[in-house]
């Protein structure tokens, strides 16, 4: 790294330096990666018993909104879905169409048993977890979860998106 | 809108569920096979062939009364029985306040009953349900078609010769092996870090 | 210049065909409603479900009695309790036991209480789909005080599965009491904030009066039950007819509407709500002291604190009599710790050091050669040879301590015995009936278990109950029917 002490830059944290009062050089990443992860927007995806435990949680007591997570009710404004609740056969082409509307960056969050691997539920129209066929980022189990449990797993999608590098650029 | 207190004695009190299966097969009696008597709930065992006609008097007759109906599911008793499937019928009075139960019983090889939708007109989703989880077929049915399986799916679940964890991947539902496959097509294209 | 041809074919009107698609902001789970619009009115209206199908009925013929019990938790999982109480009243009358009184009366408790949890949510969603967010917020808010409360009592918030065939799994504690106490006495204040906020409302007025209208043979004729019912005024409530639980000892009213419509419905739910806080005040005030669980050996899990490992937790010690011991070889297989050595058809021996206490072997010995001395922990082989008496000469408190820890290994590898019949038995659940028909064959599995859940007639009138309204009625009719996808479609 280039030393710029003598410059008057002071580094605060890792890649990022300031020059008091109002000047930050940082990385893209890492200003990027900020932006993206201080306001998440999923989208209502609430199937079955756990969409009950995320209401909840994005209700008056276990406020979902000072994480900066505002529900949105369409694909095409959203750059989450939290896949809350059982997945049956009969649903899969419809996630998986909702899913594909989506822009890039996307993430998913498997929230409950039965979205992770398929609960309690080992029968003939369950599917057995979402990862099946869609790439999920974070799996948050508990049946269901406790809202406290549900804001780590939002919590760890924040952390893994802090640690993404160049997913901004057009080339991969 | 008002409030009020339901009191105990405010209707006529209900005949003796005995007796009633005893005016059904003073009316048709030889479509009764069996009258059995469980923890004080009475069940009437009925051959297939005039089901409705029976239905239709146990909901007309005005000291029967018998407007409401709970429910309506069958049993396969596979090898268990002589006849396979029995479709129940969960009936109830709000007037008179007495219950019973009747049981058709359907063969197999000719899985057909006559529709009570007719009659209650709630029936309507119950046997949607039945054929799509049994196979019963309900004759003039204004609409019968699967409603809790996808309209192609093959085989009927609740039938005891269907295994529970359902057929392997690559005999399931089109549907979903579509997507799957697909969804494995487009994992290029996917971020992985 | 481009010329029409017949203009009048071109511009003219045809219907509409909207898909409401299973995923929609709208909170009530997976239903896909298809309807045919002529401008905005409705002509036909198609609901598709089973997107939550899980096959319940299947699983259940597959586990048994106690085994199935969590899985009508996930049913109505709005109201979880009421469909447990619902669930072990039919087993019960299946069985032919009763629960003890204190039990009944918690149970009534804790029903009612999920009956107001349930009545809160419809609210919230309720409004919150007609437009007024505040209520949603407001209702979510008392939700979390009684969420609190069922965690007092059993530990989970939305699945609780505290009610057990036979009674209930433990009793409740002092500060349980208090706190219902507490929330009693300050929720008819909230009550009163929800319907300053809705009840005189202009908007609200116009978006439910004369909405969904069915008459009382209508409804009746098309299955409904429940406050569906009742708000066309039938005063149909299974509390009243056919009383279980402590619903008999207990006075409260049934409130009926006049004209069918959602108005009615929804304030028949809001007066339910404090018909709800009598019935606990009068169940807190007469709850009568007693045991929580049935004396019933055949079909209830015994009490564990009469069991044998906890009855003697430190100082027993297993010993295999030696001349009684055919060498079958069953304990060697058995023991987790792999303790036990022997040749075939030569006594076992277990090593003391190795072994943990877990009675493991206890259980499968059939030839009652293994025995148990108190205070035997850490003596030696010969010690125990002489101190060590045959099974049957065993104090009286240390064989019931046995049978009841062979009877917990029955029942949780394989279930109790249900004797062969089949039941019908109906309670009043938030939505409306819930029934539950079993068919039993003798064994420990239910044969047939069908779970006939209001959810699903409700959600089959709803074509009936919108046709030739406006697009925006079918959400407030929706909302009225309070159906929830995990009951409909099971």
């Amino acid at each position: 790294m280039l030393d710029t002490s003598a410059t008057g830059l002071v580094q605060v944290e890792e890649d990022t330096r300031i020059l008091p009062p109002n000047l930050i050089v940082t990385s893209l990443d890492k200003i990027v990666n900020w932006g993206r992860l201080s306001s998440i927007w999923p989208m209502t995806f609430g199937l079955a018993c756990c969409a009950i435990e995320m209401m909840a949680v994005g209700a008056s007591h276990y406020d979902f909104d000072r994480f900066g997570v505002i529900f949105r009710g369409s694909p095409r404004q959203s750059d989450c879905v939290i896949i809350a609740g059982t997945v049956t056969k009969k649903m899969v082409p419809v996630i998986r169409r909702v899913y594909d509307q989506m822009p890039e960056p996307r993430y998913v969050i498997a929230v409950g048993s039965c979205a992770c691997t398929g609960g309690i539920f080992r029968t003939y129209s369950t599917v057995q977890g979402a990862g099946t066929f869609l790439p999920v980022d974070v799996y948050v189990p508990g049946c269901p979860p406790r809202p406290e449990t549900f804001l780590e797993g939002v919590m760890l999608l924040q952390e893994k998106i802090r640690k993404e590098q160049a997913r901004w650029s057009p080339w991969r | 809108m008002a409030v009020t207190e339901v009191k105990a004695g405010i209707y006529a009190a209900g005949i003796d569920p005995e007796q009633i299966a005893g005016r059904i097969k003073e009316h048709f009696p030889e479509q009764v096979i069996e009258v059995t008597n469980h923890r004080d709930q009475v069940s009437v065992i009925i051959k297939k062939d005039q089901s409705v006609a029976i239905l239709r008097y146990l909901h007309d007759d005005p000291h029967l009364s018998f407007d409401h109906l709970n429910d309506l599911t069958a049993v396969d008793w596979s090898s268990k029985k002589e006849v396979r499937f029995e479709v129940v019928y969960n009936l109830m009075s709000l007037k008179y306040r007495h219950r019973i139960r009747i049981k058709a019983q359907v063969p197999e090889n000719n899985a057909k009953i006559g529709t009570v939708v007719p009659i209650w007109a709630g029936a309507d989703w119950h046997e949607r349900e039945c054929y799509d989880l049994f196979g019963i077929e309900f004759v003039g049915h204004p609409d019968l078609r699967r409603i809790l399986m996808p309209e192609d799916w093959e085989g009927y679940p609740l039938r005891k010769d269907y295994p529970l964890k359902g057929p392997d991947f690559e005999k399931d539902w089109p549907g979903f092996v579509e997507v799957v496959k697909r969804s494995q097509e487009l994992k290029e294209f996917e971020w992985d870090d | 210049m481009i010329k029409m041809e017949e203009p009048e074919k071109i511009f003219e009107t045809r219907e509409l065909n909207v898909n409401m698609g299973p995923q929609h902001p709208a909170t009530h789970g997976v239903l896909r409603v298809v309807l045919d619009l002529d401008g905005e009115t409705i002509v036909r209206l198609t609901p598709y479900v089973g997107y939550l199908h899980r096959g319940l009925e299947k699983l259940g013929e597959s586990l048994s009695y106690f085994q199935a019990l969590p899985l009508t938790d996930r049913m109505d999982y709005v109201s979880a309790m009421s469909n447990n109480i619902g669930y072990c009243v039919a087993v019960e009358k299946l069985c032919g036991i009763e629960a003890p009184p204190r039990a009944k009366f918690i149970r009534t408790i804790v029903g009612e209480l999920s009956r107001i949890s349930n009545h809160l949510l419809w609210l919230a969603t309720h409004a919150l789909d007609i437009g007024a967010m505040t209520v949603f917020l407001y209702c979510f808010r008392e939700r979390e005080w009684i969420l609190d409360l069922f965690e007092m009592v059993s530990g989970a918030r939305l699945t609780i599965t505290y009610p057990r065939i036979g009674g209930v799994r433990n009793d409740i504690s002092q500060e349980f009491i208090d706190s219902t106490v507490k929330f009693l006495e300050e929720f008819p204040s909230r009550i009163l904030e929800y319907e300053t906020l809705i009840d005189q409302n202009r908007i609200w007025l116009q978006r439910t009066v004369g909405i969904g209208v069915i008459s009382a043979e209508e409804a009746i004729n098309w299955g409904m039950t429940g406050p569906t019912l009742r708000g066309s005024g039938i005063p149909y409530d299974i509390r009243k007819y056919m009383p279980y639980d402590a619903y008999d000892q207990v006075e409260f009213e049934v409130p009926i509407g006049t004209a069918g419509d959602t108005y009615d419905r929804y304030r028949c739910r809001m007066l339910e709500l404090r018909q709800s806080i009598k019935i606990i005040k009068q169940c807190l005030d007469k709850l009568p002291e007693g045991p929580v669980m049935a004396d019933e050996p055949k079909f209830v899990l015994p009490p564990k604190d009469k069991m044998l490992p906890i009855t003697h937790p430190t100082d027993m010690a297993y010993f295999i009599i030696e001349k009684a011991c055919k060498g079958c070889g069953m304990c060697l297989r058995a023991c987790p710790a792999k303790a036990i050595t022997g040749e075939k058809k030569k006594p076992h021996v277990i090593d003391q050091s190795l072994c943990l206490q877990c009675s493991t072997c206890f259980t499968t010995c059939k030839f009652k050669s293994m025995t148990v001395v108190p205070g035997g922990k850490g003596l030696s082989d010969e010690k125990l040879a002489e101190l060590a008496v045959p099974p049957e000469q065993l104090p009286e408190d240390i064989k019931e301590a046995q049978q009841n820890l062979i009877r917990q290994f029955d029942f949780i590898k394989k279930g109790p015995r249900v004797p062969e019949g089949d039941v019908y038995v109906a309670t009043e659940v938030p939505k409306g009936e819930l029934g539950f028909y079993f068919v039993s064959d003798g064994s420990s599995k239910p044969y047939r278990m069908r779970l006939r859940s209001p959810s699903f007639i409700h959600a089959g009138c709803l074509s009936r109950l919108s046709i030739g309204h406006l697009v925006a009625d079918v959400i407030a009719n929706i909302g009225t029917i309070d159906i929830v996808l995990g009951e409909c479609d099971r």
